[in-house]
C-alpha cells in the first residue's frame, strides 16, 4: 500500500543526501572537535560549516549560533537563560497561551520555582495574539517577552513584525525571543523586522535530523548556561558536539532553503487543493485556527464531529495515510490540546480535531488520493458511530 | 567468592507428601529465573542456596524475590563450623553497618543439632564479641537497629544482615492451567498476578478493535505481560480482533445491551481458545458493583454462554486495594496509557444494569454467531512474552 506521510509538523523524512552524509560523517570524521590532530580538526570543520550555513539563515555571524540537541533545548536555554541571567533588570515576563509546552513549561517553572511574575497572553478563535495586548502588558519590570512564530498545532503565523516593535519601543532592553521550530528554513526569518534577540530551530522538522537543533543569540545577549563542563560552544552550551547530527542539520537547512519561495508557493497550492477537495467532498468539517489561505503553508487543522480523532486517526492509518490528533508530543495524555482548548472551540470539534501536515515530499495527485480517503473513512465510521 | 542467596518458602513446607512435587517445581522455577546469571540453585533442608556471580548480586535477589512461592530471601555470607570462624565473619558484617546503627540483636536458628552449642548460646558469645570489638554497640533484644542472624546447618553456617520478602504463594505450574481476559485496564493484571500467585500457569487474551483502536493499546497488553512474566518468566499473550463484532453489534442489536452483548462474545471466544489450548479455567479481573457490566445480574447473564470454571479473584477486594497491589506490580501506569480501547468504544449513554437472560439471546438472534466468531478466531495472533 502507498503511504502518505501528512504529520511532517512532528517530524519529517530526512533526506537522502542528508543520511548520506551524516553516515559518513560518522563513519570517517568521527574525531572530537575539541582534539588538536587532524581527526579532531575534520571534525570541527564540519561543525563549523554547519554552522555558516545556519548563520546564512540571520546575519551570517556564526557567534550567534549556539548548538542545541533540538528545539526543547534551544527553547529552554533561550528562556531560562536569559530570564535566570538578567533577572537583575526585573521579573516580569510575557508569553503567549499557545506557545509550544518547551517554552510554556519554562515559564511555568520560572514562576513557580524562581519567583518570576507571568503573563500568559490570550489569543482570539483563529489564535493570533493581539500585539496592542502585547504593549499593554509591558512593564518597567518587563525582561523578556516570548511569541513563537508558526503554531506547532493550527498553522496560525503570529504577527511578529508587529509585537516585536511594539515592544522595544517600550523598552529596547526588553528580549524578544521567538519559536521557529516550525518555520526556520521553511519560511523566511524577518529578525530584522521583528527585532528578535532570540530564536529557536530544530534539525527534524525540515527533513534533517533528530538530537540537532540551535539558538540564534544577537551579539551580546547574556545567557545563563543550562549545562557546565568543557567549554563547547563558547561556553554557552557544554558537552562533546554531536558532529552527524549538527553537519546533518546544516545540510538540510541549507537543502531546505534553497528556492524557499517557490518551495512555499508550492506547499500553499497543496494544502489548499487538500482542503478544497475534502471541502467539495461534502463531509461535514470545520477548520481550526487561521483560514487555509491564512496559515502556514504546511499545516491544516480540521475537526469532523461526531467522530473521535483517535478514531479516525486509526482508520486513515490502515489506508495508508498518516497524520496527527493533537501534537505528538500530547497525545500520550488524555485531554485534548492546550492549544485547542484555548481557541473556545466546542467540546464536538475539541474530541474530533485532526492535523495535516505537509512537505515537498506530497504531490497533488497524493493529495486528491487522500481527500478521497478521508472522505470515504469518516462516511464509513460515521455510519457505525452515528448510524 | 560468588555471591549466595539463601531462599525460604513457605506454605510448601506444609504440604505433606506433595512436598517433593513443590519444591521441586519451585527448584525449576528459581533456576529458570536465574537461567541468564550461571548460577547454582541448591536444595537444602527447608531452603534453596543460589550462588552466582557476585556483580549480578541485585539483579539475583529482584529476580528471585519475584518468584511465586519465595516466601522471602537473604544475601549471605557463608562459613565453615568453627566457631572462631563464625566470630570472624560476625565481626566482619557488624563492621559493614552504618555508624550511626547501635543497637542490634543476634538471631540463631540451628537446625544442624550437632552443633555444640544450643541457639541461645552461640547468640551469647556473638553478642558479646561484638560488644568487645565495637564499643559503640548496644545490645537491644525489643526494637535493635540491626539483627545479625545466623544459620547453621550440617556443615556451615550462614550469616546475614537483611532479609527481602518474597511473593509467598506456590510456585507457578503446580495447580493447573488458565486464561487470563486481559482488558489493559487497572484490574486484569491483578487478577492474573494471583492467579499465578496461587500456582496456575496462565496464558492471556486481549481483545482489541484495530484500526478503530490504536496499535498503542495492543503494546499495553504486551507490556502488562512482561510485568507479570516477572513472576513466571514467560507469558503466552492471544490478540483477538473484535472489529466486525463491535460493527455487527453496531448495527443490528440494541445499543443499551451493546456491553453484555460483547461481553458474552468475549466469553465465548476465550472458551474456544482454551478448548485450542487445553487451559482449564477463566480468570476474569470482574469485582462486584463497580459499573453496570459488573452487576450480580450482568455477571450472571454473562457467564452463562460457558461451563469453563470462571475464577475472579478481585471479587473481595476494593477498587482502592486493586489499585495499590496494581502500583506495587508496576502495572498502574501501563494501564492508565489513554488510549482508546475495545471496551470504551462504542460506549453506550444508558447500559442496561439489570439484563435479562430471555432479552440478551433475542439480541443474539440477529446474529450470524457461527461466522463471526470464525472471524474472529481468525484474527488471533500469539506471542511468547518473555521477562
Amino acid at each position: 500500500m502507498e503511504e502518505i506521510y501528512l504529520d511532517n509538523s512532528s517530524t519529517t523524512r530526512p533526506y537522502p543526501e542528508v543520511i548520506d552524509f551524516m553516515g559518513t560523517a560518522l563513519d570517517k570524521n568521527f574525531g572530537n572537535p575539541s582534539s588538536l590532530h587532524q581527526k579532531g580538526i575534520e571534525a570541527e570543520k564540519l561543525v563549523e560549516e554547519a554552522r555558516r550555513r545556519i548563520a546564512s539563515f540571520f546575519t551570517d555571524r556564526e557567534d550567534e549560533i549556539y548548538f542545541t540537541s533540538g528545539g526543547t533545548e534551544a527553547n529552554n536555554l533561550a528562556v531560562k537563560g536569559a530570564a535566570l541571567r538578567n533577572r537583575n533588570r526585573g521579573n516580569h515576563l510575557i508569553t503567549s497561551q499557545v506557545e509550544h509546552p518547551s517554552v510554556l513549561n519554562c515559564f511555568r517553572y520560572l514562576e513557580q520555582e524562581e519567583g518570576f511574575s507571568v503573563d500568559y497572553l490570550p489569543v482570539d478563535n483563529r489564535g493570533f495574539v493581539d500585539p496592542e495586548q502585547v504593549k499593554k502588558l509591558v512593564k518597567k519590570e518587563t525582561i523578556m517577552v516570548s511569541i513563537m512564530h508558526v503554531n506547532n498545532e493550527i498553522g496560525t503565523v503570529q504577527p511578529l513584525e508587529e509585537v516585536g516593535p511594539l515592544v522595544k519601543d517600550a523598552n529596547p532592553s526588553i528580549l524578544f525571543h521567538v519559536d521557529a521550530v516550525q518555520s526556520f528554513a521553511r519560511m523566511a526569518l524577518d529578525i530584522n523586522s521583528w527585532q528578535a534577540d532570540l530564536v529557536s530551530c530544530s534539525g527534524h522538522k525540515i527533513h534533517g535530523p533528530r538530537g540537532a537543533g540551535c539558538l540564534w543569540a544577537k551579539k551580546g545577549t547574556l545567557l545563563q548556561p543550562l549545562f557546565h563542563g568543557g567549554g563547547q560552544e563558547r561556553e554557552l552550551r557544554p558537552g562533546t558536539e554531536n558532529v552527524p547530527a549538527i553537519a546533518g542539520f546544516g545540510l538540510a537547512a541549507k537543502l531546505t532553503g534553497e528556492s524557499r519561495q517557490r518551495k512555499a508557493a508550492a506547499l500553499g497550492s497543496l494544502k489548499l487543493s487538500f482542503y478544497q477537495a475534502l471541502e467539495n467532498s461534502g463531509v461535514e468539517l470545520y477548520v481550526n485556527g487561521p483560514l487555509p489561505e491564512n496559515g502556514a503553508v504546511h499545516i491544516i487543522n480540521i475537526s469532523f464531529p461526531g467522530l473521535p480523532s483517535e478514531v479516525l486517526l486509526h482508520s486513515l492509518e490502515e489506508r495508508g495515510i498518516f497524520a496527527s490528533s493533537g501534537s505528538a508530543c500530547h497525545s500520550r495524555k488524555p485531554e485534548p490540546s492546550h492549544i485547542l482548548q484555548t481557541l473556545g472551540l466546542s467540546e464536538e470539534r475539541l474530541q474530533s480535531a485532526l492535523r495535516f501536515s505537509f512537505s515537498f515530499y506530497n504531490s497533488e495527485q497524493e493529495m486528491e488520493f487522500a481527500a478521497a480517503q478521508i472522505a470515504e473513512a469518516v462516511r464509513e465510521l460515521k455510519s457505525i458511530f452515528n448510524p | 567468592m560468588p555471591a549466595k542467596i539463601l531462599v525460604r518458602y513457605g506454605e510448601i513446607a506444609l504440604k505433606g507428601k506433595n512436598r517433593g512435587r513443590f519444591e521441586q517445581q519451585l527448584q525449576n522455577n528459581l533456576k529458570e529465573a536465574l537461567k541468564d546469571f550461571q548460577a547454582t540453585v541448591e536444595k537444602m533442608q527447608g531452603r534453596f542456596l543460589v550462588s552466582g556471580p557476585k556483580e549480578n548480586r541485585g539483579k539475583m535477589v529482584e529476580r528471585l524475590s519475584k518468584v511465586f512461592g519465595v516466601a522471602s530471601l537473604s544475601t549471605v555470607e557463608e562459613t565453615g563450623l568453627d566457631l572462631e570462624d563464625i566470630k570472624m565473619m560476625a565481626l566482619e558484617m557488624a563492621g559493614r553497618v552504618p555508624t550511626d546503627e547501635k543497637e542490634f540483636k543476634v538471631e540463631t536458628r540451628r537446625s544442624n543439632k550437632q552443633f555444640p552449642y544450643p541457639s541461645p548460646e552461640v547468640n551469647k558469645i556473638l553478642g558479646s564479641h561484638l560488644l568487645e570489638h565495637y564499643p559503640r554497640l548496644k545490645v537491644n533484644l525489643e526494637q535493635p537497629a540491626f539483627t545479625l542472624s545466623i544459620e547453621i546447618s550440617h556443615n556451615r553456617a550462614f550469616l546475614y544482615l537483611d532479609r527481602v520478602e518474597g511473593p509467598g504463594g506456590l510456585p507457578v505450574g503446580i495447580t493447573g492451567r488458565a486464561l487470563l481476559m486481559l482488558s489493559g485496564g487497572i484490574d486484569s493484571p491483578v487478577a492474573g498476578w494471583l492467579g499465578m500467585k496461587r500456582g496456575l500457569t496462565v496464558e492471556a487474551l486481549h481483545f482489541h478493535s484495530f484500526p478503530f483502536t490504536s496499535r498503542r493499546s495492543q503494546e499495553k497488553a504486551v507490556d502488562i505481560c512482561r510485568k507479570l512474566a516477572a513472576g513466571s518468566g514467560s507469558i503466552r499473550l492471544h490478540m483477538i480482533n473484535m472489529a466486525s463484532i463491535q460493527k455487527e453489534l453496531r448495527a443490528k442489536c440494541s445499543e443499551e445491551m451493546a456491553i453484555i452483548l460483547l461481553r458474552r462474545m468475549m466469553l465465548r471466544l476465550a472458551e474456544k481458545l482454551s478448548t485450542d489450548r487445553g487451559l482449564q479455567a477463566l480468570i476474569t479481573g470482574e469485582s462486584l458493583g463497580q459499573v453496570a457490566s459488573q452487576t450480580l445480574e450482568s455477571i450472571i447473564v454473562t457467564e452463562k454462554v460457558t461451563d469453563m470454571l470462571i475464577l475472579r479473584p478481585l471479587v473481595g477486594m476494593d477498587k482502592k486495594e486493586i489499585v495499590n497491589k496494581a502500583v506495587e506490580l508496576d502495572t498502574y501506569d501501563i494501564s492508565i496509557r489513554p488510549y482508546e480501547d475495545c471496551c470504551t468504544l462504542f460506549l453506550p449513554q444508558n447500559p442496561v444494569t439489570r439484563p435479562k437472560l430471555d432479552q440478551v439471546e433475542n439480541q443474539e438472534a440477529k446474529l450470524d454467531q457461527e461466522s463471526l466468531i470464525k472471524e474472529a478466531m481468525a484474527s488471533l495472533e500469539t506471542t511468547l512474552v518473555k521477562r
